[in-house]
């Protein structure tokens, strides 16, 4: 048991308690407004907050765990591939932007669904969209949970059940009475800790390679390749890379986790702000994290287990005290990402299915009686299926993120900047993209040497196209 | 709830020239990005690596690629917010609403 780490951790867990109970007063005061607060925080956010949360809540597990290890794997060409994310931090506030901000007001969106429901005005869209966020969000979720809950393991060596059991319960009461505000809040003071942590890392990790240039020639005395755009094997080629521009770059502005920010920000001056920090934030924290992993490389070798690079490589360059600190920020990563992602499904199931369908006019009382307990319900059921997690929801789990673009992305670009788009045209692009994504996921891994998410995305383009120009000449046909 | 009918966006109100004009500005950032990446990486990357040049230790395609390239971005980042976006209000009722409630 390492008690320096065990103790920052602690630490850490509490800080999230006392800003969850302190959000919770700011949400008593303000209850004629309960849904908006709760899922929104009242549309109140300020520039900096915001480019956090949305760094925190998409630079999840992946980011922390899983980047860097595969970059200790790959080499430089990982680290190429990772700072297509940099594309994040400016391109999702441009492309939402304004126009969203505006629409999702006038419609007193809450929820992405929300917006399209309004856009397109049809039954079909709604329910199209809360099975595509249900199914592949609570996927993704469980996953991070088990993440979070090994990471806690290898820290602290407690047991898996007693790590997860630790982690559940902080994001459960702490998402449960808090909601929204309490998870930007967090995530500002997660974003700060992961940028933090990250240049103290890289740092710690050069000195102790003795630096840049005595690395860079250790890795290309061991696999010239490393040092190489290719990777470790040449398996990278350009097309693959360059096709994460669409999975983790342009077309994160499809997850409904990050378009809901982007309707939540205060005024034009916030979005401004939050364009340059958002920017900076990210690219630092990509850029950062995934030299991180290559450069453990000549200094702990041979390590098997990918996820394990980032935690050992910090416990191996910072006296104990300092890496408890730092290693703060990858559980915060996974955290928020965690927290984020359980409102959201929350907020389908309450706003988008019960209030639409159910019962439409549920008093305000009931509607947060609901909320809190579906929150807590969700909870316990992805705590149920991170105990063992079954192999069907790691595989969801990867795919979640082009499912979701594949569904969303055109629904929601043309919707914003196509007037006549329609709910046909919508329909249409959602059930094109996810099925193709699905089976070329499953027979053909690749094709064309590109990433699996890009030939969707194109089908869904045409789709939305197609249908919309042939059943809007319908349309004017029956309307003369 | 507010079950109010479906009303038809405005599509001619002047604050979405601005948002527009920003989406372009976005499309327009990130193919410069996608040019300087790929152009460096690839350009100077594939190379054999016995002929790589190095800047501060790191191999020049993943300098001027990564490193320089994040920097640039940063700073077009800057510029174009500082000097081409508009400030626009983004709801009508906003005066009001705030005025009933705090």
């Amino acid at each position: 048991m390492n008690s320096p780490v065990l103790i920052s951790l602690t630490i850490f867990l509490t800080l999230i308690f006392v800003i969850g109970f302190w959000s919770a007063k700011q949400l008593h005061q303000k209850q004629n407004t309960f849904l908006q607060e709760y899922f929104l925080g009242s549309r109140d956010l300020g520039g900096f907050i915001l480019a956090m949360t949305m760094v925190a809540t998409y630079g999840s597990a992946s980011s922390f765990l899983g980047g860097p290890g595969a970059a200790y794997t790959q080499g430089l060409g990982w680290v190429l591939l990772a700072m297509t994310q940099v594309a994040t931090g400016y391109f999702v506030l441009l492309i939402l932007g304004k126009k969203f901000a505006i629409m999702a007001r006038k419609y007193h969106a809450i929820t992405l669904i929300d917006f399209l429901k309004n856009r397109y005005n049809s039954k079909t869209v709604v329910i199209l969209s809360a099975i595509s966020i249900v199914v592949f969000l609570f996927s993704a979720m469980t996953a991070q949970w088990v993440g979070g809950a090994r990471l806690i393991e290898s820290l602290t060596g407690l047991s898996y059940t007693a790590a997860l059991f630790l982690f559940a319960s902080a994001v459960l009461v702490y998402v449960v009475i808090g909601g929204f505000r309490a998870v930007v809040v967090t995530d500002t003071i997660q974003g700060v800790v992961m940028v933090v942590g990250t240049v103290i890392i890289l740092v710690g990790t050069i000195i102790a390679g003795g630096g840049v240039t005595a690395i860079i020639t250790d890795l290309a005395a061991e696999n010239p390749n490393l040092i190489t755009p290719f990777g470790h094997d040449g398996g990278l080629t350009p097309a693959y890379v360059s096709s994460f521009w669409i999975l983790v770059g342009v077309g994160v502005v499809a997850l409904p986790q990050v378009a809901v920010r982007a309707m939540a920000y205060r005024n034009a001056k916030a979005m401004h702000r939050a364009l340059i920090v958002g920017t900076i934030v990210v690219g630092v924290i990509m850029l950062g994290m995934h030299l991180i992993g290559v450069f453990a490389r000549p200094i702990l070798p041979g390590i098997e287990v990918a996820d394990q690079v980032m935690p050992l490589i910090t416990l191996e360059v910072l006296p104990p005290w300092i890496a408890g600190m730092v290693l703060a920020a990858p559980l915060a990563a996974i955290m928020s990402t965690v927290d984020s992602l359980l409102l959201l499904v929350s907020s389908t199931v309450v706003r988008d299915v019960y209030l639409n369908y159910v019962k439409p006019d549920a008093s305000n009382k009931r509607v947060r009686n609901v909320s809190f307990g579906v929150t807590a319900v969700l909870g316990i059921l992805v705590f149920a299926l991170a105990l063992r997690p079954p192999e069907l929801l790691i595989w969801l789990n990867l795919f979640a993120f082009g499912g979701l673009e594949a569904a969303f992305i055109w629904p929601l670009i043309f919707g914003l900047y196509w007037q006549r788009g329609n709910k046909w045209g919508a329909v249409a692009s959602m059930i094109a993209g996810v099925l193709s994504y699905i089976i070329i996921h499953q027979y053909w891994p690749n094709p064309f040497g590109l990433h699996s998410v890009v030939l969707p995305v194109a089908f869904s383009f045409f789709a939305y196209i197609l249908v919309t120009l042939s059943t809007s000449e319908r349309e004017k046909h029956l309307g003369a | 709830m507010n079950k109010q009918k479906h009303h038809p966006i405005d599509f001619q109100d002047a604050r979405f020239k601005v948002a527009n004009r920003e989406a372009l500005i976005g499309v327009g950032l990130v193919v410069v990005n996608f040019i300087w990446w790929y152009g460096f990486a690839y350009g100077l990357g594939s190379k054999p690596v016995e002929e790589y040049r190095y800047v501060f230790g790191l191999p020049a395609w993943f300098f001027y690629s990564c490193v320089l390239g994040l920097f640039v971005m940063i700073a077009l980042v800057t510029i174009i917010v500082n000097s081409c976006l508009r400030e626009v209000p983004f709801d009508e009722e906003e005066e009001e609403k705030r005025g009933g409630q705090r």
